[in-house]
Order: structure tokens, then sequence, then C-alpha cells
């Protein structure tokens, strides 16, 4: 029974890491229809952030916590360059935005190379997230991941309320439910999409921040991400934060079974077929868009 | 003047050598030096380890040259990045045996490169030295093993654990051939000494997601882990580890690829106290240690710390020197028939050259991670132990090879 609670609790962390990966990927992918490969790299650029805060700022506790916000704004700020300098003379061309970002997301894997070195690089935790909590019933939690839990529920909540309740929000969901129709409208698409820009990459270094909790900080960390990270946005259904949530935290229950039932290497192999079937019966996701879009 | 004599005599003699290919290729030591290659990966995943390597084998080539060289020539480092990469290896050893003509070649790491390299050294007829603890299982005539093979010290590690009453343990390993082929042996031996493998789990290489194995390891009951994983896994999974509440005292780990440099990277918190088994550490006594530690801190920082496969290259080169010198020239097959028996008083210890198996004896150590980050010794075996690749001195081992 214990056992049966350790799992379905890691199974629920694998999920919020997988949440925190794919929340600013289906802001970006699913509402603007951009294929953004560079992801990856944002959330190492994130990742980064924190390393060199912590070169200043010995507290490791403090460092995280100012590892946040900075993190956030250099994501966010390297995600607008990309949309200014290359994406948006991409919109209509969603492959070649696939093309693109793949060659910049190369690119700034090569950059932390130059900058930091090949071989990975470490932060240190603040004490209190290398403990646990001891559950009753002899079950343990480990601090890091309620940390990281509770970030991404944090994130998604104030992504929620952001779009339902303010003007911006309401503006993105204008563009995304028909493009023409708020422009002609008078909403600057322009100025929305390089804030939902800004929103989607920031959200990728705050994921950054997170992972620097669980494991190495490297150049290609980003690489093993972000396929992990599409899944959950395309199974979740495009544009859709309520298919991610909920296909985050499955994937992450069924890798853990799996992984416990069987091996690491066999679980992705289930978790990768379970979703080839899934998308053989709902190809557009668990949610869809009701759009009058003609697009 | 001399320089420009010396070039001309080294084209000379690549040129001579050009014809006589047939027998393999000869070193070039026409001129007042003699090459030799310097194969490590200074670029990609591997370089953290390497480069460390490549430092110790330059700091065992300059005493020799300072101390006026191998048969009066002075040696001449020629050095190759194999970038991590095996094909690019295979490519460079290539290049060092036939373009640089080189006397012998120092470095590898991985199994996977050594694995690559040796059909190039094989047709050429060239020498290797290899400096890093392995799988064993292997043997070949034109390279030199200067480092572990499993009876020098995954054999003795499991004999602690035995020793100290361990009766069952937990396998955790990375999902490539070292941790498969170590894994297997572990298995052999604890069958044949009442103790039991109560799971088994591999992660693929590189791999940071540990919640599961590390649950699965909790909940086992296990006595002791015995860690192959390799790279940077280790990292999440001895953060995983200790966020699990899973403790050195409770539930040691010992680990066969974690070095002093490795622990510094992990980060000291999550190790201390978690056991290590090689047969070098920094805090070795001896003298010969004493003067290696200070040598290589003094030419690469203080701050550098020595390890195991650093110290195993920096070995292998004097033995190469000393092999070189009994046998009175430089002519391979003259070095190797040359090779058995040498011995060299090593900063671990005295090492001798086993030459049938071309694998030299060596202490084996286990070591406690400390909270400097440093590794001290618990236990070693007392004296050096004879090389057996293919653990044909085991019983157990009948079904392996």
């Amino acid at each position: 029974m214990t056992v049966l609670f350790g799992q379905l609790f890691t199974g629920i962390s694998i999920g919020a890491v997988l949440l925190l990966i794919a929340l600013g990927l289906a802001l970006t992918f699913g509402q603007m229809n951009v294929i953004n490969m560079a992801h990856g790299e944002f959330i190492m650029a994130g990742a980064y952030t924190t390393y060199v805060l912590q070169q200043s700022i010995t507290g490791a506790g403090l460092s995280l916590l100012v590892a946040l916000p900075v993190a956030f704004v250099v994501a966010g700020t390297m995600g607008v360059l990309l949309e200014i300098l290359l994406i948006r003379r991409l919109y209509a061309r969603p492959l070649d935005t696939l093309l693109v970002t793949w060659g910049v997301s190369l690119m700034l894997q090569q950059l932390a190379r130059d900058i930091f070195g090949s071989p990975n690089v470490q932060t240190r935790a603040p004490d209190l997230l290398t403990g646990n909590v001891a559950v009753p019933g002899g079950l343990t939690v480990a601090n890091n991941r309620l940390f990281i839990l509770a970030l991404a529920l944090a994130a998604v909540a104030a992504l929620t309320l952001a779009l339902r309740f303010t003007p911006l929000g309401r503006r993105i969901r204008a563009v995304v439910q028909n493009r023409d129709l708020a422009a002609v409208s008078g909403i600057p698409t322009t100025r929305v999409d390089r804030t939902t820009f800004f929103l989607g990459s920031g959200l990728a270094g705050l994921a950054g921040v997170a992972l620097t909790l669980l494991g190495p900080i490297g150049p290609t960390m980003g690489t093993n991400l972000i396929i992990d990270a599409f899944l959950v946005v395309v199974v979740g259904g495009i544009g859709q934060l309520k298919g991610s949530v909920i296909v985050a935290f499955a994937l992450g229950v069924l890798q853990a079974t799996g992984e416990y039932l069987t091996t690491l290497s066999v679980a992705k192999v289930i978790v990768f077929v379970a979703i080839v079937a899934f998308l053989q019966w709902r190809p557009q996701g668990l949610f869809t868009l009701r759009t009058r879009s003609l697009a | 003047m001399t320089l420009v004599a010396a070039a001309a005599m080294t084209a000379c003699g690549s040129k001579t050598s050009d014809e006589g290919g047939a027998a393999g290729v000869t070193a070039d030591v026409s001129g007042n030096t003699v090459k030799v290659g310097l194969l490590n990966s200074l670029s990609g995943t591997m370089a953290i380890s390497e480069v460390t390597v490549r430092d110790s084998i330059m700091l065992a080539v300059e005493e020799i040259n300072a101390a006026g060289g191998v048969l009066g020539k002075k040696i001449q480092p020629v050095g190759e990045d194999g970038a991590s990469d095996w094909p690019t290896f295979a490519e460079k050893a290539e290049k060092l045996i036939s373009e640089d003509r080189v006397a012998a070649v120092f470095g590898c790491w991985t199994s996977a490169s050594r694995k690559a390299v040796k059909p190039v050294f094989e047709k050429n007829k060239a020498l290797l030295f290899y400096p890093v603890q392995y799988e064993g299982l292997e043997q070949s005539p034109y390279i030199f093993y200067t480092g572990a093979t499993t009876n020098q010290q995954i054999v003795p590690g499991l004999d602690y654990l035995k020793a100290q009453g361990t009766k069952s343990v937990y396998l955790v390993g990375s999902d490539y051939v070292f941790p498969r082929t170590a894994n297997k042996i572990i298995k052999a031996y604890a069958a044949a000494n009442g103790m039991t493998v109560v799971g088994e789990d591999y992660a693929p290489l590189g791999s940071t997601e540990f919640g599961t194995i590390v649950n699965k390891v909790k909940s086992s009951g296990a006595k002791a882990v015995f860690n192959t994983l390799n790279g940077d896994s280790n990292v999440a999974f001895f953060k995983e580890y200790k966020s699990a509440g899973l403790t050195a005292a409770a539930m040691p780990v010992v680990s066969v690829s974690i070095a002093e440099e490795e622990v510094k990277s992990i980060g000291t918190q999550y190790l201390e106290g978690q056991l290590t088994a090689w047969n070098y550490y920094q805090t070795t006594p001896g003298a010969a240690n004493g003067k290696f530690v200070a040598a290589y801190k003094a030419k690469y920082g203080a701050d550098k710390p020595t390890s195991d496969p650093m110290e195993a290259a920096y070995v292998s080169v004097y033995l190469w020197k000393a092999m070189v010198e009994k046998a009175g020239a430089f002519d391979v097959e003259k070095v190797r028939g040359a090779s058995d028996g040498i011995t060299f008083d090593a900063p671990e210890g005295l090492v001798t050259v086993d030459g049938k198996t071309q694998h030299i004896a060596k202490t084996a150590r286990i070591g406690k991670v400390g909270a400097d980050g440093l590794i001290t010794e618990v236990w070693n075996s007392g004296k050096p132990i004879a090389p057996d690749p293919y653990l044909k001195t085991y019983p157990w081992a009948s079904g392996l090879s």
C-alpha cells in the first residue's frame, strides 16, 4: 500500500515536471500555431540562470527564489527576440517554424557549450528541499518534488486566471479563436503574439529552475525534454490548457506505473504505444477548441 | 640548426618506414625524439573525465623528459581529440599510428571507444595503453590495460560488502555494455556467496528521472546498492536517493565509476559517507603518491583532485618507459616481449605487469566519501591482486565468458 502511494506520488511528480515544461509550449504551439523546437533551450536558459545566480548569491534558498523571476524574464526575453527576429516572418508556415527553431536550438546549445563548457554543472539545493516529509503510513514525500508540484500548480492557476480575467487574456483568447476577426476589431495581434511568446518562453525558464533541483544542468538538457512536452500538448488537444494538465499527470502516472511493473525503457515504450493508440482514437487530442475560424 | 636537421631526419624516417609496411607500421625514432600519441576526449560528454587523464599523461611525459627521456630520446607528445565519439577515436588512432608514427598511444576511457580502436591497433600492430577500469572479459596483444579489471575492483567491492555481513544488494546501472556485463558477474558472485540480488534496474545513459528506481530500491529492503551508473545519471540518482531519505548508514551505495573529480561535480552533500571501489585515491598514503599529488597540483592548480584513472594513465607512461628500456628498443614486439615482470613504484603502491594478459597487478581499495569531497580508504586488499580478466580463478564465474 505504501509502495502504491509512493508510486502514485512519483507519477504525479513526473506529471508536474511534464506540465511545467509543456505549459509554455501549450501557449505558443497551441495558441499561435508555432512549433517552437527551441523551447527546450529556454528551459536550459532557466537552469543556467539559476547556476549563474548561485555564483553570486551564496544562500541556496535565496538564490532559488531570485532565480524564479529572473529565469522567467531571461527565457521570456529570449522568446521575444526569437519571435521578432524569425518567427513572425513564418506565421503562415508552421512547418518552417519547426526547421528554423530547430536550427536556433542547435545554435543555443553550442552557445551554452561555449559559455559554460561542455561538462554539466550543478546547483546547490537549499537544505529544506533536500529532505522529505514523512506521511503517516511509512510513506515519505520528497520536498523538492512537492516544491515542483506546487510551482506547476501555481503556474497553471496564474495562467488560467490571466487568460480568463485580464484584458490581455481576453485579447489572447480572441486572437486564438479568430485572428482576422480580432485584428479587424482593433486588437493589436502582433503585440498580443509577442506577449504570448514572452509568457510561454518565460514558463520554460521557470521549468528550468525547477529542474535544477532534480538533475544536472547541461547544454543538451532541453532536447531530452522537448519531445515529452510536445506529446503532452498534442495529446491534450492543441490550445487547451486543461487538456495539457490532465494529460501531463496521466502520462506521469502511466510512466511511473509502467516503470514499477517493468523497467524504465519498457515503460517509455508503453507510454508511446498508449499515445499512438489514443491518437488513433482521437486525432484531435483530448479536448478541441470550438472556433468559428475557417482556418 | 639541430631542429632543422631533426625535422629533415624525421621526414626521411617516415619515408623509409612507408616502404616496410607489411609487418605493421614502425614508429619513427630516427631523430632525437620519440613521438607518442595522446588520444582522449577533449570535447563532448566525456571531456570532464578525459581531460584530467590527458593532464596526468602530460605530467608524466614532462617528468620523464626532464630526467633525460627514454633511451636518450625526448618524448614528443602528439595529442588528438576523440571528441566522445567512437568512430572519431578509431580515425584518430589510425592517424596517430600511420601519419605520426608514434611509438605508443595513451588514452581512451569508455569501453565503447576502446572497442572502436582495438581493431585499428591490432591491424597496425601498434600499442595502446588503456588507463580505465573496465568490465573485463577482453585481452588484446596490442593493448596494455593499466586500470583495474573486474577481479581487482568489482569482486573486492563485493568481498567488502560480504565481510560487512551484507546479505542483499540492489543493482542499479546505465543501460549499456559495462553495467550489464558487471551485473552478470555480480549475480554469479552473489549466487555463490550466499548473497541475494533483490532487484536490478537499468536507466538509459543520460537519464535523469530516478523516482521509481529509488522507490523500488527503498521498498526492496536491500542492505546495499551496487551502482554502475555512468556520467550525469549519477547526479539525478543521488539527489533522488537523498531526498527519499535513504542514507549511507542505512543503505550504502558502492559505486565503481565515481572518482574524486565526479564527487566534486555531483555535490559532496549527496555523496558523503557513500562507498567507492578503486585502486587509488588522492589520499592513498605513500611517498610516491605524495610526490605525484604535489607535482599535479603544482602544475594544474591546488584545487584539482587526482583520481584513479589519472593515476593509471600517469603510471602507464612510466611502465612503457621501463619496457622500452628493458627491451633496448622502441619496436612494438620487443617492447611487448620485455613487458612481463616490469614493476613500478606507483602512487597506488607497487604495480607489476603481467606479460601474459598485459594487465597489471593492482591493490584494491574501498573508500568512503568524506565531507571535503575526498575519498579515504576504509579497506584494502593488503597486496596487489594478480589480474584475471576472464575470472578463470573463480569457480563461480565459469559460465560467464
